[in-house]
Order: structure tokens, then sequence, then C-alpha cells
């Protein structure tokens, strides 16, 4: 991998779980980054040429006007089949963006909230509340800001920390979303009117801080430093690797490769290869790359492709986006 | 973010500060009754059993310039007097290193551990005097009570707010530069090596499986790093081995104590603009801060020639330089509380907040140590509005 260029940020990222996110926009040619500090959003859009950069700053909110220094815990895009949106999960609520960051489309407000948020490629939003545990399921219009609370799914006990839908862009798969937790359990839900929970993977008793969902299979990155890969439906574990030797703050997964990515509180930056052998129902798993950020705990890891050409890196106190790509 | 995260930051911030102090008073040869009044008296008040329940309410953390009014309180709460320039270094000290502890930290749980290892100096500093050393003990009692039970994942959430108070500090201090814990651009090292955390395997090893569960592969991968296995766990009782390091005292006579200011006004420029709009939060922290400021007892002696000056730095023209020299951006801008009467105050206060959410400060709190009680004649007022809109 090169290093490239990087991407110099207004504020240092703070430590929080999968702290970047990644927007391609092929028609303009563009990648949105964001990095949270505190209680603002760092948006930056660069050029695919490299030579234009542009900053915004979005800081929390409280009701729909008021600036807040209520901290941001999250802060990603939700592709949706006509939209996109940015969603800021902070301390008093949820605010969802235009995908710019330029006007505010919806505000939830929330007595203890917080975390990720992911989006099914249909009209729904998720976003869940750490006290319950509980996950929210939002309507999304395709356009305009009539956005609803259509479901809460009730399944963790303990603070959920991430959430994952299925990315290969695929529908053969059963199971859309999966939901991680600070116990390590893992829900594996599919969508529909109503959602249905079709498995529970039991935790080990260590938080699950990263999870992604492809092909139906689970990865998971825990505090212990180890990723597992199952089997979503079933919970089969397919392999588990000794990763790294500090909590993992960050997975990502390119769709149309296979790769993935790890980020953790060690300083390293690793890349596999995830092989689906359907036949033996079976996964392996190849270490590619690492790369050591050097006295850096790195809190956010995303590819900026779905083929994992290139990828950003983000850590704690550090006022830059890291960029690599394939030499 | 957590709402459990102030207590053990006081306590570790605390805990720093008396490392430093005690190095201090060595170091100028204060004799050995005044620098034990002090040290007993910071202890005594820092423990006071007020102040700490109202601290170990859940809650959210303080600002950076609440908390130092409340350490400037707890520094002056004996016969020393510390400038302005020898405070701002203590807290520059103070912070630094309990960040370094918690950066460093092998597992966020060790967080209570480096606790520990403060406590555990603590109690040994007032080993001979029983009262206080049953205020220190029943400290021990609310940590373990508060702290045991969370889970990995709370630990985290705590790492991570306390991560991210002491987001962008970056102040050199010589003795981590020595160390060579701490690069030139302030930034600490952070290994690559060592023995993995409690419960981690070292990394390296892959493993597959077959969808009934047997093992079908192994293959090992280069680590880019040189991890031994984990040290066994530290204990989480009143007593034990803690096994780290991180939180015992690295002062002595021997190692000076210094910070630089230059290196850190470069990052000045990363520091984000809060908003200037008045906060709305302001009000609520500063009648937190009353009532903690309420539970820490006011001790002035009878005898004023008792008192004596500490100076954090190596002269007094040393001392005096950095006062004048210390970049805006690092100042710490204290609200300078200085409670005596107790309806002085609380008629202060009352006419500056809306709504009668404050009430009464008690302030002379009576203890069985308690011998005097603040008399002095001018009483400096807080500087509300800097509160309000600073905060």
């Amino acid at each position: 991998m090169n290093g490239e260029k990087s991407i110099q940020i207004k504020s240092s990222a703070s430590a929080l779980y999968n702290n970047l996110s990644v927007l391609r926009i092929a028609p303009r040619c563009l990648t949105y980054f964001t990095v949270v500090h505190a209680n603002v959003v760092n948006m930056v859009s660069a050029s695919w040429d490299g030579l234009n950069f542009s900053h915004r700053q979005l800081q929390s909110k409280e009701g729909n006007i008021a600036a807040s220094s209520s901290l941001i815990m999250q802060a990603s895009w939700c592709v949706l089949p006509s939209r996109e949106l940015l969603v800021l999960t902070s301390q008093k609520g949820i605010q969802m963006y235009e995908s710019d960051g330029s006007i505010m489309v919806y505000w939830h407000a929330l007595d203890n909230p917080e975390t990720p948020t992911v989006t099914l490629p249909k009209t729904q939003t998720f976003i869940e509340r750490i006290s319950s545990g509980s996950v929210l399921v939002f309507d999304i219009p395709s356009k305009g800001s009539n956005v609803m609370l259509s479901e809460v799914l009730e399944e963790h006990r303990d603070a959920v920390t991430d959430m994952a839908s299925e990315c290969s862009g695929s529908l053969e798969y059963m199971a859309d979303l999966v939901t991680a937790d600070d116990s390590g359990l893992l829900c594996v839900w599919k969508s529909g009117e109503d959602f249905q929970l079709l498995h529970k993977i039991p935790g080990f008793d260590v938080s699950c801080s990263s999870v992604k969902l492809w092909k139906g299979t689970v990865a998971a990155g825990y505090g212990t430093g180890q990723i597992r890969i199952y089997e979503a439906v079933t919970g089969i574990v397919h392999a588990e690797v000794n990763a790294h030797a500090r909590w993992i703050y960050s997975l990502d997964i390119a769709p149309f490769s296979g790769l993935l990515l790890s980020g953790a509180e060690d300083s390293l930056v690793r890349v596999w290869h995830l092989t689906m052998n359907p036949d033996a129902n079976s996964v392996e798993v190849e270490h590619l790359y690492s790369e050591c950020i050097t006295d850096t705990q790195i809190c956010g890891a995303k590819f900026c492709d779905g083929d994992g050409y290139a990828f950003a890196v983000t850590g704690y106190d550090l006022s830059e986006i890291i960029r690599y790509t394939q030499a | 973010m957590s709402s459990k995260t102030l207590p053990l930051l006081f306590i570790n911030l605390g805990g720093e500060m008396l490392y430093i102090l005690d190095q201090r008073l060595r170091a100028q040869n204060i004799p050995c009754d005044k620098a034990k009044k002090v040290m007993n008296d910071i202890i005594t008040t820092m423990f006071n059993k007020k102040f700490l329940d109202e601290l170990f309410k859940p809650q959210e953390l303080y600002s950076k310039k609440a908390l130092r009014t409340v350490f400037d309180r707890l520094a002056h709460a004996s016969i020393m007097r510390l400038n302005q320039a020898s405070m701002d270094k203590l807290y520059d000290l103070m912070t630094m290193a309990f960040k370094y502890q918690v950066l460093l930290c092998p597992r966020p749980k060790d967080i209570l551990l480096v606790s520990f290892n403060h406590m555990d100096a603590i109690r040994d500093f007032v080993r001979d005097t029983p009262s206080i050393l049953s205020q220190v003990d029943e400290t021990y009692r609310q940590l373990i009570e508060m702290y045991t039970p969370l889970s990995g994942g709370e630990f985290q959430l705590i790492r991570q707010t306390l991560l991210i108070f002491f987001q962008d500090m970056h102040i050199r201090v010589s003795i981590f530069l020595k160390d060579k814990v701490q690069n030139s651009n302030g930034r600490f090292v952070l290994p690559t090596s060592g023995p993995v955390p409690f419960g981690t395997q070292i990394p390296g090893l892959i493993r597959m499986f077959s969808c009934s569960g047997d093992e079908v592969k192994r293959v090992q991968f280069r680590s880019a790093g040189n991890y031994s296995s984990a040290l066994r766990e530290g204990s989480f009782e009143m007593y034990g081995e803690r096994v780290i390091k991180l939180g015992t005292n690295m002062y002595s006579v021997s190692r000076p104590v210094e910070t630089h200011m230059s290196g850190a006004s470069k990052n000045s420029a990363q520091h984000t603009k809060v908003s200037t709009a008045p906060n709305p939060l302001a009000k609520e922290e500063l009648n937190l801060l009353a009532r903690l400021m309420g539970g820490l007892e006011v001790r002035k002696p009878a005898n004023p020639d008792s008192r004596f000056r500490v100076n954090l730095f190596a002269t007094d023209e040393e001392e005096e330089e950095a006062l004048i020299s210390r970049p805006d951006e690092l100042s710490y801008e204290v609200i300078n509380i200085q409670a005596t009467k107790q309806c002085r105050v609380s008629a202060l206060l009352k006419a500056t907040t809306t709504g009668g959410e404050f009430r009464p400060v008690t302030y002379g709190y009576k203890g069985s140590n308690s011998n005097h009680y603040a008399t002095s004649n001018s009483c400096e007022y807080a500087h509300i509005e800097e509160i309000l809109f600073g905060l």
C-alpha cells in the first residue's frame, strides 16, 4: 500500500468507535469524510484528483436550532435508494441532515441516547438507545422531512455498540441486519413490515465494538482484539483471528472484493481477505497487510470504495485523515 | 458518555497532585512537621465525606475550568501557598500524567487499578493518622462498590469520556521526555511491544473451522509488533498487588519536574472554537460546583506565620518568567470562589441564578477534625458572568 496525501481536518478525532464515515459521490468525483470531535462533526469533501478540499463543521443541537455542547457519539451517512442522509447521534438526540450537511431534515430527541446508525437498502434507518439497548427503526421518505419512528426492537439488554446491514447488494441472503452490544451479543434480523429476529449469537462477556454483514457472513471485532467470522443465520463460527493486541475500534468490508479492514487501539490497521467456500460452508481468512500509525490509537478505518482499492484511517488526537491506496 | 467518570478523574488527578507536592516539599526542605501537615490537610479535604458524596453522584464531567477551580481550592486547603505560575504548572503536570495513564492502560478496566495505585499511595501518606485513614478506607469501599460491577464496555465508555476531556492536550513534561515516554511534539509514545492485556491473545493466529465446529486450518501471520503473554490480573480489592505500574509515584527528590510551554502552543490552532452562545449547562454546573465547594472544608491556621510558599520551579525568577510567558490559550482562567461567610456566598449565587434551583450551601463542615473556619476579611467574589459565558 502507498501512503497518500493525508487530509487535514479542522479538529482532532475523538476516541469513539467507528469514528470515520466515508461517502463516495461518483457523479461529482468527490468523496466526503466525517470525523467526530466532541460536540462537533468535521466534514471534508475531497475531489478525486486530489486538488480540491472543502471543509464544513456541524455542531450538535438542542431541539432543532440551539447549538449544544452535548457530545456527539457518531456521525455517518445512510445511503437509501433515493437519497443520502447524514445522521448524527448526540447525547440529546438524533439529527438528520442532507448528505452535504447543509440542511437539517429531522430532529428526534432522546432522553438517554446514542450510538450508531445503519441503513437498510429500503426506506429505513436505525438508531438505537444505549440505556435500554433498544433499536429504533425510522421510515424515511424519498424526499422531504416526514421521518417517522416505525418500530422499536428490544432484544439487547446491554448497550448497543454497532449495527450493520447486508452490504453485498444481493437479495439472496436472508439476514438483513446485525446488531451488536457491550456483552458481545449479536442479534441477526430480517427486515420487513415488522422486523424478525433470526438468531442470537451469544457473546462471551467481551464487548463487540464493530460489526459488518456481508454475503450472509458476520465479521465482529471485540475488545480483546479478536475478530470472529460467523454465519449470520446459524451463528456457526467460521473463523477466529487473534488480530490485535488491544481493543478493536473499527471494521469495514469492501463488498466487491471481500477485503476486511480492522483498526485498533494498538496503532495497527490490518487488511484481510475473506474467501467464501459455499460448498464446504466455510470461510477462509487471509492476512494481507498491516500498517502501523505510530503513537496513535486508531478510532476509525474505512474503505473509500467498494473494491477496497483505498482506505482511510483516523486516530485519537490526530487532526488528519490518513489515506492508503493499493500499490 | 459515562456519568460515572468524575470520581475517577478527581481521585487520580488528586493523587498525582499529592505526588508532585510531596516531591516539592522535600526538594524545598520544608520541615517535616509542616510538610506532613500540608499532606494531611489536603488529603482530609479531598476525602471529606460530603464532598465525595457529591462527587460520586451520576453526573457529567465538569469543564476544565470548573475542575481547575476545585483543585486550586484543594491545593490551598492548608498552610501552603502556590503562586499562579506554580499552580498552572502543577495542574499541567497532573493532567498530562493522568492522560498518559489513561492512554496506556492495557484494558479500560485497568483504569480502576491505576486509581487503586493512587489510593494505595495516599493511604501510605496518612498511615500514621487513623482518622484520615478511615476516610481513605471508606473511599476505597465506595470505589469498589461503584466500579467493580461495571463491564469492560462501560469502562471503555468512561475511558472515552476521559479522553475527550484530555483531547488536544500536548504539554511537554520534562520527566516524560527524559524517560522517552513522550515525543518532542508532546505526543505520548505508544509501545507496540510488551505483555498483551489480561484476556487478550498475542496477535498472529488465524483459526478456521468447519460447519460442525472442528478446527480445519491454522495459519500464523506476521503481526508487526513484539508482544508477550499477559501478566496476571491485578487485584481489585482494598489490599492487593495491582500489577500495573501506571499510577504509581514516578517522582523523587532528584527528578525535578518541568514543563515546556513552547511545544504546546503549536496545537492551539486545533482547538475547536466552541459556540460563544451562553451555555445552558453552565448554571447547572455552577450549582454543582457550589455544592462541591461547600463540602470542601475551608481551613485557615490560627497563626499566619506558619504559612509558607511552595515553588514548582527551580527559582523564583523562573516562576516569574513562566507566568509572563505562558501562552494565552493555555490560561486556565480560574474561577475565584473564595467562599468565606455562608450568607455572603449564598446571596451571591442566589443573585445570579434564576428559578430557585440553587439551594443555600453550608460552609464550615463540622467534622471531628475541624478546627478553624475561614474568617478572612476580604472576600473575593466569583466572576459569575465568566462562568456562565465561558464554560
